[in-house]
């Protein structure tokens, strides 16, 4: 196995317990976004896709480098605009429901 | 010793892995929610600015217009999504973070066989492993896509000898995959790309509509762990940092998700729960009872009169798009000084945390919002319990009935409340495809139709109360 290879696996596993420790601190009201914002997250592959994209240097190379980029594109300005729009009827809320429990 | 513009690319990732952190962090809270989304999508753009700086990349186009129009579609989708569609959307995008991973491993599969650089044993599985998890991810989130938006139907599709032709499928793509990595060859590549593309399909097809919280929940995971195994490929540590919060949001969202329905993710997977033909456990209480209907004057003067009131959600609110109406109907109940609460239970609707969004869009504070640990001592105190679209999560045999499909998932205890109205379209069963005692229970009063119209006729009604 080379170094590199190590190095990755110890990043893969630090990082297994930083999620969980991160993720399990999330309310349940706030499931959806958590998902939604993860998902946005995860389209950072798009940074591989640009590699691709950026040197193809066959036909089929600029082909599959394209579809990649505008499919990541899609998935990463998508997730994060879909999650904002949640996250602001959350925010909302907070100054709504002080009034609330007055009345 | 890496030159500046290297350098620049390594602290760029560095910091961005930071910033997903910390915007995941953030999220435990409402109140800074949406700093910490902010947080993460700033990581993203510098992390996405810092790669265009790396010398790898000769050509601009591609990238130019392939980013532009999939941010022009994703952000239209992004704003105009309607909140009750909101399952269907993560599945779609999930599907195209699976499907971008999976064309990165192949497509440096490929540069690499091009250029006749040997790939290395762990290289090699990283490719294979991407590939495979990507593609499955992919076609799996579109059928689950195309159940959650009704273009294929949401009961269980069942086939005959279908757990094998499904497991000769993976043991397939398995050995194709040892097969790449032994000895390489694109057209193996190419053949196990196809077969984890069929593979995701006909395992996500057998699932039921009321598992795709679940089902959702693992295609987010998948996706994760396919841009962390993308890492592995392209030797870039942050995109496995990245990959690997994703999935393990996924997973313990997995977790919760089955924990919530007493099942294991095994079953949920394998177990084609919902089929046709699981409808013979109707409960022993049900026969020789009768429904009582009731109309929304006689609903309204209940609730008018009630002092407390909870109101229970489900997948039936989402399809009417009742969220709204049901919010105005509070509203005037509380101004007459009935104490009005919501009843989340973890797995009503189709995605995790599905009903908290909705009731969000509509404003409801979510004060209001009680859990199931939370709400359910409080049942016998309640006067009126209002079940808007939510059946197999009130439905008493899960806590009574041994012989029940649902027998052990924790529900909501509705019928421990005074008074029980259940707004319900038909008859119809839930997606457990079982009886629910609770509609024939002597406390009970069921009000037929579509949960929109009947409330805002039930609202009508509560002004001349």
């Amino acid at each position: 196995m080379s170094q590199e290879l190590v190095l990755g696996i110890y990043v893969f596993i630090m990082a297994i317990f930083v999620g969980f420790e991160v993720i399990s601190r999330v309310p349940s009201v706030l499931h959806t976004p958590l998902m939604s914002g993860t998902n946005a997250i995860h389209g950072i592959v798009v940074l591989g896709a640009f590699l691709v994209a950026g040197s193809a240097d066959s036909p089929l190379l600029h082909v599959l480098g394209f579809v990649a980029v505008v499919f990541g594109a899609a998935n990463v300005f998508g997730g994060f605009v879909v999650t904002d729009r949640m996250l602001e009827m959350f925010r909302k809320r907070e100054t709504t429901a002080p009034e609330k429990k007055d009345a | 010793m890496l030159d500046l513009r290297a350098s620049a690319i390594a602290v760029s990732y560095i910091v961005a892995a930071v910033l997903f952190i910390f915007g995941l962090k953030q999220l435990s809270s409402p109140s800074t929610a949406r700093a910490g989304n902010r947080l993460a999508a700033i990581g993203m753009a510098l992390a996405l600015a810092a790669t265009l700086l790396d010398r790898q990349i000769v050509s601009f186009w591609t990238i130019a217009i392939g980013t532009l129009i999939g941010a022009a579609v994703g952000i239209y989708f992004g704003r105009t999504v309607q909140m009750t569609a909101m399952p269907q959307m993560v599945a779609l995008f999930n599907g195209m973070g699976g499907a971008t991973a999976a064309l990165v491993s192949v497509a440096e599969f490929l540069r690499l066989s091009r250029i006749g650089e040997p790939i290395g044993v762990g290289e090699a599985t990283s490719i294979v492993l991407g590939t495979a998890i990507g593609a499955i991810s992919f076609t799996g989130s579109i059928i689950a896509f195309g159940k959650l938006q009704e273009i294929l139907p949401g009961k269980p599709l069942q086939f005959p000898l279908q757990r094998l032709v499904n497991g000769l499928i993976l043991v397939a793509v398995i050995a194709l995959g040892a097969m790449v990595v032994r000895s390489g060859g694109t057209p193996v590549l190419w053949l196990l790309f196809a077969g984890a593309l069929l593979l995701g399909a006909m395992f996500v097809l057998p699932i039921g509509g009321g598992d795709m919280p679940v089902v959702i929940s693992i295609l987010n995971s998948l996706t994760g762990l396919a841009a962390a195994l993308t890492g592995f490929v392209l030797h870039n540590q942050m995109l496995v940092v990245a990959g690997v919060l994703v999935g393990a949001s996924g997973t313990l969202l997995t977790l919760l998700m089955s924990t919530a329905m007493n099942r294991s993710v095994g079953n949920v997977l394998f177990g084609a729960f919902g089929a046709a033909g699981s409808g013979t456990a109707a409960s022993a209480s049900a026969v020789g009872h009768t429904v009582r209907q009731t109309t929304p004057e006689d609903t309204a003067i209940a609730l008018a009169y009630a002092r407390s009131v909870v109101i229970v959600p489900g997948y039936g609110l989402a399809v009417a798009e009742a969220q709204h109406t049901v919010r105005e109907l509070a509203t005037d109940l509380e101004s007459r000084g009935v104490n009005v609460k919501y009843a989340i239970h973890p797995v009503a609707g189709r995605m995790p945390g599905h009903m908290n969004v909705l009731l969000a869009e509509a404003n409801v504070p979510y004060d209001q919002l009680l859990e199931m640990d939370q709400v359910n001592g409080q049942f016998p105190q309640t006067d009126v319990v209002l079940v808007v679209g939510a059946n197999d999560v009130v439905n008493p045999a899960a806590r009574d009935d041994p012989s029940s499909p649902i027998y052990g998932m924790p529900i909501l205890d509705v019928d421990r409340a005074r008074n029980i109205i259940v707004l319900k379209r038909s008859m119809g069963h839930g997606f457990a495809g079982i009886d629910n005692a609770l509609f024939y229970h002597e406390k009970t009063r069921m009000l037929f139709g579509d949960a929109r119209q009947s409330l805002t006729q039930v609202g009508q009604a509560l002004k001349t109360a």
